[in-house]
């Protein structure tokens, strides 16, 4: 019965072609809207998630003053880090792969004619290990050219892309500032970071060279940790904070002045974000899908008064209320239906493209993509109700008189 | 072969208070089985609704109906559409049938209601246009049919089911009379080789003179029920039924 009815309809929809398609631009269009703004949205979520990996997401970043989300607002009057702090995390903190102490400047880096303002880090071979950063030529300082503090230098590619060109940089010498440095060195390009920085614009001294000639203190910035793997970030944060509280003797009533940041916390912080756009744009796309609907009622109600005779008939030949109301409302929900799939290819359509032009990975997501179709399904069983109750509920003489 | 339909004392009241009208006053009409009958009368004169009554569209204000020994007026609406769906055909003016849907879906559609496999369907179907004369016109949909090929389509869906009654409402009031004549034959013919009932309204003479009885409406009563001349109609005074 049902499959009959199934095909009645389909025959109505068929009758009027135009019409129906027309009716069912407005759940297309919802639906469409649906899928290509989740699957962007899922896919910016991917992309960030996998820039903020490529950072290494078993990364751990100290640093002086509070954190960034209780307002960071003490930084300054906070005792900086030295190089016991890092030696003490290096030898005390179990399932390290690598501790790398930060500190930074700005500044001009010269070569021949060329002149380019970037960032001086220092920091120590480590470096690399926490940041996951795979060395394109050269090597990285050894231990004694860190301890010595000698004026070598690892470029960044954007670095060496602006100084150097195409010439080799191994071997040569830049100036930072007024100190010469020979190049050793070149870090692998990492491009840009989910915040929209160039990663590759810096060059890397070793921390001592830094702390010695450039900053002429003892303070390290920061210290960047990466946990071995398998071992929890959660469990080496809980370390390093009570170790570090342990060594600036911060009293038990008092917080810490300095911050332990988890690198899923940033990624939660950014991907929340766009989390967020996602629904709130979903939301939006999804009451199009409800406008939709009033469109499919509207018709459904026109279609009901136009084939009056039509039902009056059906109704005299012995058709059912329920079979009337049934053939209507599976009409409503066949329009709808057919309105969803079309929408569906659409949206991944305009996804996939969308997500080619920005550059951001397209993910299918089969969830959003069933959770629409059921929703353009149910849309047409709601707005397709009242309408087929009206159509039931006909009076077959009134029906068959009506002109 | 015996009563098929029994009205009794039927009245049916529209309106309420003053606005009261009876389109039917006590009402009293007795058909068999196989009779031919037509119904005549002026417009108000009660010969629609009664039709209706008969054709279980409508139910008695006060009066019995009897079909087949069943009470209408006691059946719900359900039920009554379950009556009309195994006993009764119906044949209207205007066609009344579905647009741009081809000769033979149209026939079907009373087979669809009672729930009869595709292949079935099909075949009794197609037997009801050979009977009505519309072979190897299956696919024709109403507009490319001239008005005199409709009211066949129509006649054959009003037949698929083999119904105990055919209830015709003014079959020929929209064909000229060569037209008229032609569907007027077919039903003379269902009705005397199948032992069908079938009750006409018209307002033509010349087609109620097919009939073998006429009952005349005026003010909501039956002013006669002549035997009429039935000057086509010689076949058995009372069909075989099946």
């Amino acid at each position: 019965m049902i499959w009959e009815t199934y095909l009645l309809a389909q025959r109505a929809i068929r009758r009027n072609a135009l019409r129906s398609t027309l009716t069912v631009l407005g759940i297309v269009i919802g639906v469409a809207a649906v899928i290509t703004m989740v699957t962007l949205g899922s896919g910016a979520t991917a992309q960030v998630t996998s820039d903020i990996a490529k950072l290494g997401s078993n990364m751990l970043q100290v640093r002086v003053g509070q954190g960034f989300h209780r307002g960071g607002g003490a930084r300054g009057a906070a005792t900086p880090f030295r190089m016991a702090d890092v030696q003490a995390i290096e030898q005390q903190i179990h399932g390290l792969q690598g501790v790398a102490p930060v500190s930074s400047s700005g500044m001009q880096a010269i070569y021949g004619n060329a002149n380019w303002s970037t960032t001086i880090t220092g920091s120590n071979a480590d470096f690399l290990v926490v940041r996951d950063w795979p060395m394109a030529r050269g090597r990285i300082f050894t231990e004694s050219e860190m301890r010595a503090g000698q004026a070598v230098c690892v470029l960044g590619a954007t670095v060496q892309r602006r100084l150097f060109g195409d010439e080799d940089p191994l071997g040569a010498t830049i100036r930072l500032g007024k100190i010469a440095f020979r190049v050793i060195g070149v870090l692998g390009a990492k491009g840009q970071s989910s915040f929209g920085t160039d990663q590759d614009d810096f060059v890397l001294i070793p921390l001592r060279t830094l702390q010695r000639r450039v900053a002429g203190n003892t303070n390290v910035g920061s210290i960047m940790v990466s946990a071995m793997d398998g071992v929890p970030t959660e469990a080496v944060q809980t370390d390093i904070e009570r170790l570090l509280r342990e060594r600036r003797n911060i009293a038990a009533a008092q917080e810490d002045d300095f911050h332990v940041r988890d690198m899923k916390e940033i990624i939660d912080t950014l991907t929340g974000t766009t989390r967020v756009l996602t629904a709130l744009l979903g939301a939006v796309a999804a009451v199009s899908l409800l406008v939709g609907g009033i469109g499919i009622m509207n018709i459904m109600l026109v279609s009901v008064t136009e084939r009056t005779r039509e039902i009056g008939t059906r109704l005299a030949i012995g058709a059912l209320e329920r079979q009337v109301l049934l053939q209507f409302l599976v009409e409503a929900v066949v329009l709808a239906c057919f309105g969803g799939v079309i929408g569906i290819a659409l949206g991944l359509g305009a996804a996939a493209l969308a997500a080619h032009l920005l550059a951001i990975p397209f993910i299918f997501n089969p969830g959003i993509v069933s959770a629409a179709f059921l929703f353009s399904a149910l849309v047409g069983v709601v707005f397709g109700y009242f309408p087929a109750r009206q159509a039931a509920r006909l009076d077959p003489i009134e029906a068959l008189r009506y002109e | 072969m015996g009563t098929l339909i029994q009205l009794e004392q039927v009245t049916k009241v529209y309106g309420r208070g003053h606005a009261a009208v009876n389109a039917l006053d006590r009402i009293d009409l007795t058909i068999e089985r196989g009779e031919f009958v037509a119904v005549m009368g002026h417009s108000g004169s009660g010969k629609s609704t009664c039709m209706n009554i008969l054709g279980c569209l409508d139910t008695p204000s006060s009066g019995t109906y009897r079909f087949g020994g069943v009470d209408v007026g006691a059946l719900s609406r359900d039920q009554r559409a379950l009556l009309r769906r195994h006993y009764l055909g119906f044949v209207f003016q205007g066609f009344n049938l579905l647009n741009r849907t081809s000769a033979i879906e149209n026939v079907e559609l009373p087979l669809i209601y009672r729930g009869i496999p595709i292949r079935r369907r099909r075949e009794q179907a197609a037997a009801a246009l050979a009977a009505v004369g519309l072979s190897g016109w299956e696919q024709h949909t109403p507009g490319e049919l001239s008005g005199g090929q409709q009211q066949r389509v129509a006649i054959a869906r009003a037949i698929v089911t083999d119904p105990d009654v055919l209830l015709a409402d003014e079959p020929t009031g929209n064909l000229d009379t060569a037209r008229s004549r032609e569907i007027m034959s077919l039903i003379t013919r269902f009705n005397q080789e199948r032992g069908l009932t079938v009750i006409m309204v018209t307002h033509e003479a010349d087609m109620a003179a097919y009939a073998r009885r006429r009952v005349d409406f005026l003010d909501g009563r039956i002013v006669t029920a002549a035997e009429g001349p039935g000057a086509m109609a010689k076949g058995p005074q009372k069909a075989p039924t099946t």
